[in-house]
């Protein structure tokens, strides 16, 4: 096991060096001048030349490769064209909300997809079965911004009275709603993320909106892998056979099915955190949280090429290490598994 | 069983609103939230031209002169100037009681570097420094600006409204070079900026100044007294246009700088919101024509383009309200000292037949002229297939390119034949202000290599704009105006595709939000 971790861990070096060269190569050769954005729309062909030989760009691109990797290899990431600031400092502030935003969603959707798909699967063919296959479908289709924006309508921009929310009643039929209770005020924020280390209940309560948002997309994809695998466990002779002895239903569920059902709802977990990165880009813009997603898309807009080439090593080894995490937890599930 | 229902939604209503209220607790009365049209991530503004970065600046900076709501130039740090008889010197005194916000004070050596760093970048600050012998301290108040010969546009360079504002900095910071961005924003003006709670991408942060000595006569435009009524300002940065709008309906910020108008009449179905006309000038569209390559360096084929031309196309199309835009023949902006649209400005009636006359005695080829659309500014996107349509009317073959608005600017700069990565035509905006006279008019220079985008080159145009720098009967500033719009008319030196106007919108318990060419936050008062 030992050997497998030091493996996998050093595996991340030949993964970065292709990361590395790709994403530098594929800076360099695409359309795009920092320097004239960095000017300005006023500014003068001479003004974006002098800018650009300040940014170094006029050097030739294997140079320009070579000291920024030199660079890299003494843990200097560099400095972004535009803020001033290294970019380690700029993803130091940044990290924080994109791993609160991946952390409660990830949980929220565990919480909520893999108890569904097992209920879904326990139920086969039922209504509820097909409910959850249902949102399943709904999830996977409706796009993560209109999630978000639909949200905050109802729950962060309109007055809750029952009824209000229902506005486009009146609208399209002239008519108010049969019935409205005041509920009070808006009841979540529409944007802005409060630092955990300030305030914990701030910091739960304006992620609320933006972890359903993203969590949508991931409850419909592992309830129905879950849904799957319990299932096709549940065929299994040793099911029948836990049941023949008599065992309650409860157990047979937990112990059995869902344990030897792990690895793939484990699997699609994992993928899960690994694509949460691409969800929080989106989800960030909409809710303003100043993440790791906004920076990315900020950079890539304004060709900040220091930030895009250190968020997207990052990332690499994000991937790379939860995949070796979820590697060494089918261990726990699947004893026959070993490295 | 609704009655419970509601009872636990109430409940959690209530826990909702504390934590709410936890939340606004953070932000008192006194801080003023405001979102800008995008992010700001240089905070030099004479080492950029973004208008971010220049209202940034008029938080922290001062300026000499400033336009009032007329715009016209007034004292602003100044107390009194004099002009020499014979127009070549000017002496300035600074007004008594100047600090900057390390508690130094401001002293003519700091103007004079601030002035020259200011210098280097600006197009009109280049323009009166080639008229300066040189400037002299006469004492730690007063300084002198010794010209070569007669310049004038003194007062509207140094009081220029929009970038580069040549704000004034202390001469340790200024002494920067012109070509480095400054790393340290300390200024005399009503707010003071606090570098360490300076989060980017997410908010910066602004105090008021405590030691600010407005002005003794009332906030006019960008002049008089910049009196501050709140304690704190707060730029929040957020990208998105809806979360803007959202937050500005909600409550959690006090005033949007220009929303887009597809969202005009969501947030003016708010009844806690209104809309604000704070830049009664707008801003301008223009057409760039590349003048190095084919067709368009040919002025027969621009013109038979400016015959395919109709404004008021592009305004519906872009704009859409005409509440939001005018029809405009004025180069200089209707309505302002220059803005004149005899006999007809700068527009010509439109005329397909023409054009095609014009393109077949000009000898074209029917070679796709490549026209670049910029797709993700909103106020643009529209604007490139109103071109495509209307010069393929006018028998022009169009190849149009969608691209970002940063592709955009990036291959704007290549002087290359398009096949080989160059451009023939593009589409831009600038605020109004920008574009008061043939001098802080960009699009006017036709110096070649010096020109801006599209690099134009007219002896007779450069000629003409020297004229008018050197003159300073107003009455002769007019006519020489009229005289090189006209010009640009008859080279068909760029196309003038409409002027348009975007509120800004605000809670309505904010006031006091003042008439100017940029959105100033002093005057501002939150109920």
């Amino acid at each position: 096991m030992f050997a497998f971790v030091v493996r996998r861990i050093l595996s991340i070096i030949p993964v970065l060096a292709v990361v590395a060269v790709c994403v530098f190569l594929m800076l360099r050769l695409t359309p795009g001048d920092p320097a004239a954005v960095i000017a300005g729309d006023n500014a003068t062909t001479e003004q974006i030349a002098d800018i650009r030989g300040k940014l170094g760009l006029n050097e030739p691109i294997y140079a320009q490769f070579v000291i920024w990797i030199g660079k890299v290899f003494q843990g200097d990431f560099g400095e972004s064209f535009f803020f001033k600031k290294t970019v380690a400092e700029l993803i130091a502030q940044r990290v924080e909300p994109t791993l609160s935003l991946a952390l409660c969603t990830i949980v929220l959707a565990v919480l909520i997809a893999v108890p569904l798909g097992v209920y879904a699967a326990w139920r086969h063919g039922s209504l509820t079965d097909r409910i959850v296959m249902g949102f399943s479908v709904l999830g996977f289709s409706v796009p993560v911004f209109v999630i978000g924006y639909v949200l905050i309508y109802f729950f962060a921009i309109t007055p809750w009275e029952i009824g209000v929310p229902f506005a486009f009643i009146t609208e399209l039929f002239g008519k108010q709603p049969w019935f409205t209770i005041d509920l009070g005020g808006k009841w979540f924020p529409v944007q802005g993320y409060t630092r955990i280390g300030v305030s914990f209940a701030n910091w739960i309560y304006q992620l609320i909106l933006p972890s359903i948002t993203l969590a949508v997309i991931y409850i419909a994809l592992i309830s129905r892998i879950t849904r799957a695998s319990v299932l096709e466990v549940l065929n299994e002779d040793y099911i029948r056979t836990a049941r023949a002895k008599g065992l309650s239903n409860r157990v047979v569920l937990m112990r059995h099915a869902l344990r030897n059902a792990a690895v793939p709802i484990l699997t699609i977990i994992g993928i899960g955190i690994a694509l949460l990165i691409g969800g929080a880009v989106v989800t960030e813009s909409v809710y303003g949280l100043p993440g790791l997603g906004r920076l990315t898309v900020e950079a890539v807009l304004s060709r900040d090429f220091p930030v895009i080439q250190t968020v997207i090593l990052l990332f690499s080894v994000v991937y790379v290490l939860i995949n070796l995490v979820i590697d060494i937890s089918y261990t726990l599930f699947d004893p026959r598994i070993r490295y | 069983m609704i009655e419970n229902f509601a009872r636990r939604v109430r409940a959690a209503a209530l826990g909702a609103a504390f934590a709410g209220s936890l939340i606004c607790g953070a932000a008192s009365a006194q801080t003023l939230r405001v979102v800008q049209n995008g992010n700001l991530t240089i905070l030099d503004p004479i080492w950029t031209t973004a208008y971010v970065t220049r209202n940034h600046g008029y938080l922290i900076y001062d300026v000499l002169f400033a336009v009032d709501e007329k715009y016209e130039v007034k004292p602003q740090m100044v107390d009194k100037y004099e002009v020499s008889a014979d127009k070549t010197v000017w002496t300035f005194t600074l007004r008594d009681g100047l600090e900057w916000h390390d508690g130094k004070p401001v002293t003519s050596e700091d103007c004079i570097a601030s002035l020259k760093r200011w210098a280097v970048r600006d197009p009109m600050g280049q323009k009166l420094a080639e008229f300066i012998k040189e400037y002299k301290a006469v004492d730690a108040k007063t300084f002198q600006m010794v010209l070569k010969e007669p310049y004038g546009l003194v007062l509207d360079s140094i009081g220029k409204p929009s970038s580069n504002v040549p704000f004034m900095m202390p001469k340790r910071i200024a002494d920067t070079s012109a070509m480095e961005q400054i790393k340290e924003y300390v200024g005399s003006g009503p707010f003071i900026f606090k570098q360490d709670e300076w989060k980017p991408g997410e908010k910066l942060v602004y105090l008021k100044n405590p030691k600010y000595k407005p002005r003794s006569e009332p906030a006019s435009g960008m002049s008089g007294g910049k009196v501050v009524k709140v304690d704190r300002v707060e730029l929040i940065e957020m990208s998105d246009v809806q979360t803007q709008a959202n937050a500005l309906i909600a409550g959690e910020i006090d005033m949007l700088e220009q929303p887009p108008h597809d969202l005009l009449p969501v947030l003016k179905a708010d009844k806690n919101v209104v809309l604000t006309d704070w830049n009664p000038l707008g801003q301008v569209f223009v057409i760039r024509f590349n003048h190095l390559q084919p067709p368009f360096n040919n002025p027969k084929i621009r013109l038979a383009a400016l015959y395919s031309m109709r404004q008021e196309d592009y305004l519906k199309a872009s704009i859409g309200d005409p509440k939001y835009y005018k029809v405009c023949g004025a180069a200089f902006i209707c309505g302002t000292p220059f803005g004149t649209e005899k006999p007809g400005g700068i527009l010509i009636t439109p005329d397909f037949e023409k054009s095609k006359q014009l393109l077949k005695e000009a000898g074209y080829d029917g070679t796709p002229v490549l026209l670049m659309q910029s797709t993700t500014l909103p106020v643009l996107t529209n604007i490139a297939p109103v071109t495509k349509s209307l010069l393929e009317q006018g028998g022009f073959k169009v190849d149009m390119v969608s691209m970002d608005w940063q592709t955009l600017v990036s291959r704007r700069t290549r002087k290359e034949p398009p096949a080989q990565g160059g451009w023939n035509v593009f589409h831009t905006f600038s605020v109004s202000v920008d574009a008061l006279n043939p001098i802080s008019n960009n699009y006017f220079v036709a110096a070649g290599e010096k020109s801006w985008f599209g690099w134009p080159t007219d002896p007779e145009m450069e000629k003409m704009r020297d004229q008018f720098a050197r003159e300073s009967d107003p009455a002769k500033q007019k006519a020489l105006a009229e005289a090189i719009q006209l010009r640009a008319l008859e080279t068909a030196q760029f196309g003038w595709i409409g002027q348009w106007y975007g509120p800004g919108a605000n809670r309505k318990n904010i006031t006091g939000w003042l008439t100017a060419p940029v959105m100033v936050l002093w005057n501002i008062e939150k109920k």
